[in-house]
């Protein structure tokens, strides 16, 4: 029983890390630019479909997982000059509108070229095993390797935004956009610049979870709502709340879904426990971000927000 | 942005343009069933009673979106609170139609007050993400309601009745209930948004600061305002359960609650013929583009960008640089 | 299409007197956008390919076939079920995909005087106390798949077996399908709320529990995540047997990784049937992939139409229910009739999923497991 505990734990993490890799760009995003992107989900997505699509051609993962970041990076600026730069100034109302707007058209344009029938990514042979842990339970490789990339990415984004000038305008540029601006940095150049990559995360997410998860038209919608809950939950702008916040729900709905129900049964008839459980499982990671705010109302280490 | 003082003062003159307009869409909307009698295409009352559904809806939206700038992400929870509350007391034998709305907006106010009180410790995007974290809850409650069906809903033994007589039973006595209603719905948030509620509602969303300074404790008047609008949304819950002769917790999904917004936005937020003008719209849309093809959500998602970046403040805000609409603003 | 439809509906519904010439007006209404459309797709294929082979006729009578989009969402479903019967005055309607949707749809259809005929879903309501004469199912009853399975099991002697289902309806039916045939014990059963993405930690109480085999019902996207993710667990040496997990439409997402599963159906591409090879070999020519049993059952959908007309016309409504009961038309799954309660009397086999000599991953008949097989809640009808 303790080891699946722990087996369960590591589950839960792995999740989480798999959630981090797509809050990440949005978290930068938001946090940035105060500009609320419904349409990284699809980012998402369309990361996913053009991994699918070089995979199909080049039949070579590493050649492919290399091709869908600048794929994806040129998906996020043709985007930013057509759409997102007109919006910076405009209200969170109208960029709903407009991003959900997107949302509609690229996932019909995923629909158009690539059918609505799921796809498929090979995984490649050497990340194929699994190891063994406690017992009859294995661990898949691949998995273990999204969690060393999910780490990966963390600890560079600490880095470039903590340790680097361009990290440093972009702290400045979101504490006070004006002020930046006049002591004579580009701006609009700066964000375009983290869009295009919080872009290229969102797409690179979707190429390194396509071996896992299916790419599908409806890929994108049901990694959205998470990844919100997440960085809500972490305080918008925060890389490192995105990253706790990620492994706190990965790790909450996993031994919530898996123990919940083992918890209940001490309370009450089982029928009753298995029923109760099944009701709360899916509204864990709700019922978790709704206590969060409620004891910290600007997320776990999100800045209080002026409105 | 306004000055505080003249957000204060009676904004008549800018209303009363938008009067004049929501009183004409009212009059075309009185004579659909007529014409479409005329035309051949009865169908076309069922479409109207549908856009008039979701008018109401939104509606109850803009009272907090639009007048009170609270973003809520959980409004379809409301939608779905009043089909239950249809298809519950149906199944208890109570198929009248005003004990309906008043169980369904008891219900709504008892989940509005609790929800609303927790969700207005937060501000801008948190408030919306806790108020979607409260409708993806009820949400998967009614999923998990195996007695009502669960996810498959449950379909009902016939429409209201209204006063033991079958008004609603057919297309043109759904048609004239709705409109009804979407005139009182109308016409008690007109009064509401001019009455010494509503301005100090309107202050507390240009500077909550400001309005605290001058005395007013934005929370009740937040708080009474998000109760008022769940309540009001059931009333579209009721009125699309008796349409459809269906429930299902599809009423209450997040995508449902997304798409109110976006038709408020739509429409023009913070403007109640703006917030009918968007509901019609989008269904008219809906409706009219997927003739054409299986594809018409690219359609609809190029015009939803396109109004998003050349008509700020969407149609009414277009409405108010042809000239139609005087606004203050 | 539809506003050719539209139009013409219009025309008509001028002189509303039914003539003999006039067409036969039938609408297909199934999820067409959106995450699950690609069965709806094949639902819809399925039903213009017969369209197609019939010559563009049904009963030698003019067709005239509206597709629309329930968009997933049953209230829309109901408005635009409505809308085919009393706008565009359909005879019958071929829909819905959804179990949901059944039932959003069906008062609208029944009462508003058309048929319908579910090229899909038949949840257990509607085959027993709700069963209506208005309704013809003309695929199965929702329990039967997983019942198949339980059988197959039963016979191999596999003592105890895990179930997995996603947290909703059509979800606790199939599990409840499959426990009131499975003889063995239920080594442990667990739900996932709809829409989950990521099965490890069920994969991992599953090898925690080792048990015989696992049954799952996992439609759609789901199905094909738990499936990549099976192997990937290390888990290939339990048998994962489901319904409606691997199909058509979802193995050229699953490939490999569904190779050799085993799934229990209706049919097959490669059940030989008559006319079974003809269909597979045109579908593919005209849609470009391999069909699914939703584009087979929306087919013989079609095909039960055409006798009914054919044998009674649309004008004695009394007649024309006699004559689709009849069922008196060359069903691609060979044997077909109708039991009481208008849901079929057919044989399920057990199928698995192959790769076949041209490289298209389909699923393939092992062996018959029910011969003429009714649903269990045909006792529950009223109907005579």
């Amino acid at each position: 029983m303790f080891n699946l505990f722990l087996l369960q734990l590591l589950n839960g993490a792995q999740f989480g890390v798999l959630l981090f890799l797509v809050a990440a760009g949005l978290t930068l995003v938001f946090g940035i630019m105060d500009f609320i992107n419904l349409a990284h989900g699809v980012l998402y997505m369309v990361g996913g479909y053009v991994m699918a699509m070089m995979m199909g051609t080049t039949g070579n993962f590493w050649l492919s997982l290399a091709l869908v970041l600048p794929v994806t990076l040129a998906v996020g600026l043709v985007l930013e000059l057509l759409v997102f730069r007109r919006l910076y100034d405009r209200s969170h109302l109208d960029q709903v509108l407009a991003t959900f707007g997107l949302v509609l058209v690229l996932s019909e344009l995923v629909r158009i070229l690539w059918g609505s029938a799921p796809l498929s990514v090979a995984m490649p042979e050497i990340l194929s095993g699994s190891v063994p842990l406690a017992g009859p339970m294995r661990y898949p490789v691949y998995r273990l390797a999204v969690i060393g990339v999910g780490l990966g990415v963390a600890l560079s984004l600490w880095f470039v935004i903590a340790r680097t000038r361009v990290g440093m305008l972009l702290r400045a540029g979101a504490a006070n956009r004006s002020m930046v601006s006049a002591l004579g940095t580009d701006i609009n150049r700066l964000f375009m610049l983290v869009f295009a990559a919080g872009a290229m995360l969102a797409g690179f997410a979707g190429a390194i979870v396509s071996p896992i998860l299916s790419v599908d038209p409806g890929m994108g919608d049901s990694i959205l709502i998470l990844t919100f809950v997440v960085i809500v939950i972490g305080g918008v702008g925060s890389v490192k709340g995105a990253f706790c916040a990620a492994l706190l729900v990965g790790i909450v709905d996993t031994l919530g879904r898996m123990f919940g129900p083992i918890l209940l049964k001490s309370l009450m008839d089982p029928a009753a426990a298995a029923q109760a459980g099944r009701t709360i499982a899916p509204m864990l990671v709700y019922i978790l971000m709704a206590a969060v705010l409620f004891w910290r109302p600007a997320g776990l280490f999100g800045r209080a927000v002026a409105r | 942005m306004t000055d505080l003082t003249q957000t204060l003062a009676r904004p008549r003159a800018r209303l009363a343009g938008r009067l004049k307009l929501a009183l004409c869409l009212f009059a075309v909307l009185a004579v659909v069933p007529p014409l479409a009698h005329a035309a051949g295409e009865p169908f076309l009352i069922v479409v109207a009673t549908r856009m008039m559904v979701f008018a109401i809806a939104a509606l109850s939206l803009d009272l907090i979106l639009g007048y009170g700038a609270m973003v809520s992400f959980g409004h379809a929870a409301y939608l779905g609170l009043g089909a239950y509350a249809v298809a519950i007391l149906s199944r208890a034998g109570i198929d009248d139609l005003v004990l309906q709305l008043l169980a369904a907006m008891a219900a709504s106010a008892l989940f509005a007050a609790v929800t609303g009180a927790i969700s207005l410790r937060t501000r801008g995007v948190y408030f919306i993400m806790i108020t979607l974290a409260f409708g993806q809850m009820a949400f998967f409650f009614f999923v998990s309601f195996s007695t009502l069906g669960g996810d498959d809903g449950v379909a009902l033994p016939a429409r209201s009745t209204v006063l033991g007589l079958p008004l609603l039973e057919g297309a043109q006595g759904m048609f004239y209930a709705t409109l009804a209603l979407l005139v009182a719905v109308f016409a008690g948030l007109y009064r509401l948004t001019l009455s010494r509620f509503g301005r100090v509602l309107t202050g507390t969303r240009e500077s909550a600061l400001r309005m605290q300074a001058i005395g007013f404790r934005p929370f009740p008047y937040q708080l009474t305002a998000y109760v008022i609008a769940g309540c009001l949304c059931s009333v579209a819950g009721v009125l699309l359960a008796n349409q459809a002769i269906y429930v299902s917790p599809a009423y209450m999904s997040w995508h449902r609650s997304g798409e109110m917004i976006v038709m408020l936005v739509l429409g023009g937020v913070g403007s109640l013929t703006g917030a009918m003008a968007g509901a019609l719209v989008t269904i008219a849309l809906e409706e009219g583009l997927a003739r054409f093809s299986d594809h018409w959500r690219l359609g609809f998602g190029l015009v939803l960008v396109a109004v998003a970046l050349f008509s700020p403040g969407g149609l009414s805000g277009l409405l108010r640089r042809l000239g139609l609409v005087r606004d203050a603003t | 299409m539809r506003l050719v439809a539209l139009s013409t509906a219009l025309t008509l519904s001028l002189a509303s007197t039914a003539l003999a010439d006039d067409p036969v007006r039938i609408g297909v209404l199934v999820t067409l956008s959106g995450p699950p459309a690609v069965l709806g797709e094949h639902a819809r294929d399925g039903v213009l390919l017969a369209e197609k082979a019939l010559g563009g006729k049904v009963g030698g009578r003019e067709v005239e076939i509206i597709v629309v989009d329930d968009e997933g969402k049953p209230d829309v479903a109901a408005q635009k079920a409505r809308e085919l019967v009393e706008s565009d005055g359909a005879d019958f309607v071929i829909g819905p995909t959804f179990s949901n949707i059944m039932t959003a749809i069906a008062a609208p259809v029944t009462q508003g005087g058309a048929i319908l005929v579910s090229p899909n879903a038949g949840p257990s309501n509607f085959a027993g106390k709700d069963c209506n004469p208005d309704i013809f199912v003309a695929s199965y009853q929702n329990d039967q798949m997983p019942q198949v399975l339980a059988e197959h099991m039963n016979r191999q002697g596999i003592a105890n077996v895990y179930l997995l289902a996603p947290n909703y309806q059509a979800g606790q039916d199939s599990l409840n399908g499959f426990k009131a045939a499975y003889k063995g014990e239920v080594a442990g059963e667990l739900f996932v709320p709809l829409g989950q993405l990521d099965f490890s930690a069920e994969l991992a109480q599953i090898a925690a529990t080792q048990p015989a085999a696992v049954y799952a019902f996992m439609p759609g996207g789901m199905g094909v995540n738990l499936v990549k993710q099976w192997g990937q667990a290390g888990l290939s040496s339990i048998p994962l047997m489901s319904a409606f997990t691997v199909d058509e439409t979802t193995l050229p997402a699953e490939q490999d990784a569904a190779l050799d599963m085993l799934t229990g159906s209706n049919w097959a591409p490669d059940l030989d049937t008559p006319g079974n090879a003809e269909f597979v070999a045109s579908f593919r020519q005209d849609y470009g992939r391999v069909p699914s049993i939703y584009a087979m059952a929306a087919y013989d959908a079609l095909m039960l139409i055409d006798s009914a007309v054919k044998a009674a016309g649309t004008e004695d409504r009394d007649a024309l229910r006699a004559a689709l009961k009849a069922a008196d038309f060359p069903s691609l799954r060979g044997e077909f009739a109708f039991s009481t309660n208008n849901f079929p009397v057919q044989d399920f086999y057990l199928t698995k999923a192959i790769k076949d000599d041209e490289g298209n991953y389909r699923t393939s008949v092992v062996e018959k497991v029910f011969t003429a097989a009714a649903d269990s809640y045909v006792g529950e009808c009223p109907m005579k």
